[in-house]
């Protein structure tokens, strides 16, 4: 393998490590918060991917051509709001009732992700649809001869990083912040002490939900969208929470670098299905070494 | 023997069926009676052990691949997917298949193997929980990548198709279905009573245990991970079983059978039927296929959001599933008649 082809797999492995990551860390949150394995995480996705497509559809009826390159700034909010939204609906009347039935979440939020498959299918099509990329995100920065960084991958990775350093300083800079770290280690501690756990909850959720939103978006301009978009990027994110450990930003980002970059590496060596077996191996072996991951919260709870 | 009135019941209509039902129905049935074996896999487990494996369909499509490469071989030499694709020879693994004595088998060993392959390093390091069943479930999506990229040998997206006789016999005779269909619910039988037997033991006691308090147990001097080890294996051999029997009366065997929305599905018959209950885990697998082919034929334009509804309602509502209603019903109907029986004698 030629060095350009070695980068430009690497870098292919960053884009999808970073997509990985704004769903892996709504995922961990949630569960690190409330104990909830959201199965449904993955429409949130998808909801976002869609938000997007209606946004451009929007900018191309009833505004004109010259803003049509801006449609995705529109769009990134939109998507964030519409699934934040959507995540705090299924919140208040659904995930509320099954805190600490980790199970049981699991079967009623993979119903939840039935439904809105379905949902998807029947307002979009089952077909997938095209988000065209805005026309300065085509193109790349050519560095050398058969190794190009597309733009639209550097963007990918830039919005990531954006959103990252805004998840850091929100929870370890803002009261709020502190709020829901303080009842991810404890809740009955954080209650005692006048935190509306309830009130948190629902905006943790929220923001998990709106963070898959985002990468939803982000999603729609590296191909086209469908209603089982979501489901693609699902089990890896659990990987990405399973491998990088739960509750800390670092650990998502360290299991989200880690798979993203190794699939990409091994599916190019080996063959697609070969990457796979190879990677969940490489899991399997990793956690023999660390069970709980790459970063823990340090407790003394038994588990 | 009063409390086993119900499974008994159950048991005896289902042994009686092929006199009534029309053969595309009691084909149907089959099918069910089959994923009623995996449910009763899937109850060990989780109902039982607490451990909840979201990849139990690759222990039963592996099964239905051991058995369906033996079918295949009956009636052709090279499986036609290897032929479309220039292969001359019948690689070396699946010479063995041709034989029923290696196949059946197979169909349980090869799921334990793999089972163990997965449960010695993540429950030797004590991954339990949600750890485990997100673990078995990329288990699930790579089994099932890993079956349609080896084109070659499994017969990719398709599977093996086109299956005709066993041992012999056709299976589009009515007949031979008849007898399958029996065969399939006296393993089932048995596969109840030996579940049975396993839960009623010590050592159905020690898998409680580890369900309701794992620690606890290790602290009395357990090894948990012995038993664990042991349930899913069992577990793993069973689904596998289910898979073979499931495969002559459908005629396929594809992927898509192994994957992940299959997996989830073995857990709501569970769900469905009652957790920690070997009866529920049986009435719920052919309660909910029944619900899922008649919504399926009736709305198929809405069926999914019944389906969907269903786990979220089960979850939420009853969360004991059909044997925590019946066993409610029964307790307030106990009570009633205890009521009658105080008021008849106060008014003696």
């Amino acid at each position: 393998m030629s060095p350009e082809i070695f980068i430009s797999q690497i870098f292919n492995g960053l884009s999808l490590s970073s997509i990985l990551l704004l769903v892996g860390l709504g995922l961990s949150i949630t569960f690190g918060i409330m104990g909830v394995i959201n199965f449904a995480h993955g429409e949130f996705l998808m909801i976002g991917a869609y938000s997007a497509f209606i946004t451009q559809s929007f900018f191309i009826k009833y505004l004109s051509a010259d803003l049509l390159g801006f449609y995705f700034f529109v769009a990134l909010p939109v998507s964030f709001i519409i699934a934040a939204f959507i995540g705090f609906i299924l919140e208040k009347f659904l995930i509320r009732f099954l805190y600490g039935r980790t199970y049981e979440t699991i079967l009623a939020t993979w119903g939840v992700s039935l439904i809105l498959q379905q949902l998807a299918r029947n307002i979009f099509g089952a077909n997938n649809v095209d988000v065209s990329s805005p026309t300065w995100l085509r193109g790349g920065i050519t560095i050398s001869e058969g190794l190009q960084l597309p733009y639209n991958r550097l963007f990918i990775l830039a919005i990531s990083t954006i959103c990252i350093i805004g998840m850091y300083c929100f929870f370890y800079r803002t009261a709020k912040g502190r709020v829901i770290r303080a009842v991810m280690q404890n809740r009955t501690m954080s209650a005692c002490l006048g935190v509306p756990t309830s009130k948190v909850d629902a905006f943790t959720f929220a923001l998990g939900s709106g963070l898959a939103g985002i990468a939803g978006c982000v999603v729609s301009l590296l191909g086209s969208i469908g209603p089982s978009t979501g489901q693609n990027y699902i089990i890896d994110a659990f990987m990405v929470v399973v491998l990088g450990g739960v509750g800390k930003i670092v650990g998502t980002i360290a299991g989200a670098l880690a798979i993203g970059i190794s699939s990409s590496l091994f599916e190019f060596i080996t063959t697609s299905s070969m990457g796979k077996v190879i990677v969940f191996s490489l899991i399997i072996v990793f956690l023999q070494w660390k069970p709980q991951g790459m970063f823990t919260l340090k407790t003394r709870k038994l588990d | 023997m009063k409390k086993e009135k119900l499974i008994i019941t159950i048991f005896l209509l289902l042994l009686v069926a092929p006199i009534f039902l029309s053969e595309f129905r009691l084909n149907l049935l089959g099918k069910y009676v089959s994923f009623g074996i995996a449910a009763l896999a899937i109850d060990l487990l989780w109902g039982y052990t607490g451990i909840l494996s979201l990849g139990h369909a690759v222990f039963f499509g592996l099964g239905g691949y051991c058995m369906g490469a033996y079918i295949k071989l009956q009636t052709e030499t090279l499986p036609d997917f290897m032929m479309w694709c220039g292969m001359t020879e019948l690689p070396w693994f699946w010479k063995p298949f041709q034989y029923f004595w290696f196949a059946l088998p197979m169909a349980i060993i090869l799921p334990i193997f793999i089972s163990l392959l997965i449960g010695i390093p993540t429950f030797r390091v004590g991954i339990k929980g949600v750890y485990f069943t997100i673990l078995t479930q990329a288990l699930a999506l790579i089994f099932v990548t890993f079956f349609i990229g080896q084109q070659l040998y499994t017969g990719g997206t398709n599977g093996i198709t086109n299956l005709q006789s066993i041992l012999g016999f056709s299976l589009s005779d009515t007949k031979v279905m008849q007898v399958i269909y029996l065969i399939t619910v006296v393993i089932l039988i048995i596969s109840f009573l030996f579940c049975r037997f396993l839960v009623k033991s010590n050592l159905g006691r020690t898998l409680i245990a580890i369900r309701d308090s794992e620690n606890r147990l290790k602290f009395l001097g357990y090894n948990p991970m012995t038993y664990k080890l042991f349930v899913f294996a069992v577990s793993a051999g069973l689904a596998g079983l289910a898979g073979a029997l499931f495969v002559p009366q459908v005629g396929i065997i594809s992927p898509s059978l192994m994957g992940i929305l299959p997996s989830v599905e073995m857990a709501i018959w569970v769900a469905v039927g009652g957790r920690g209950n070997l009866k529920g885990a049986i009435i719920g697998a052919i309660v909910v296929n029944f619900a899922k082919s008649f919504f399926s034929e009736t709305f198929p334009e809405i069926w999914l959001y019944f389906f969907g509804l269903l786990f979220v309602l089960v979850v939420l509502l009853f969360p004991k599933g059909i044997m925590g209603i019946i066993n409610n019903m029964v307790n307030k109907l106990k009570i009633i008649k205890k009521n009658r029986i105080i008021h008849a004698k106060a008014d003696c």
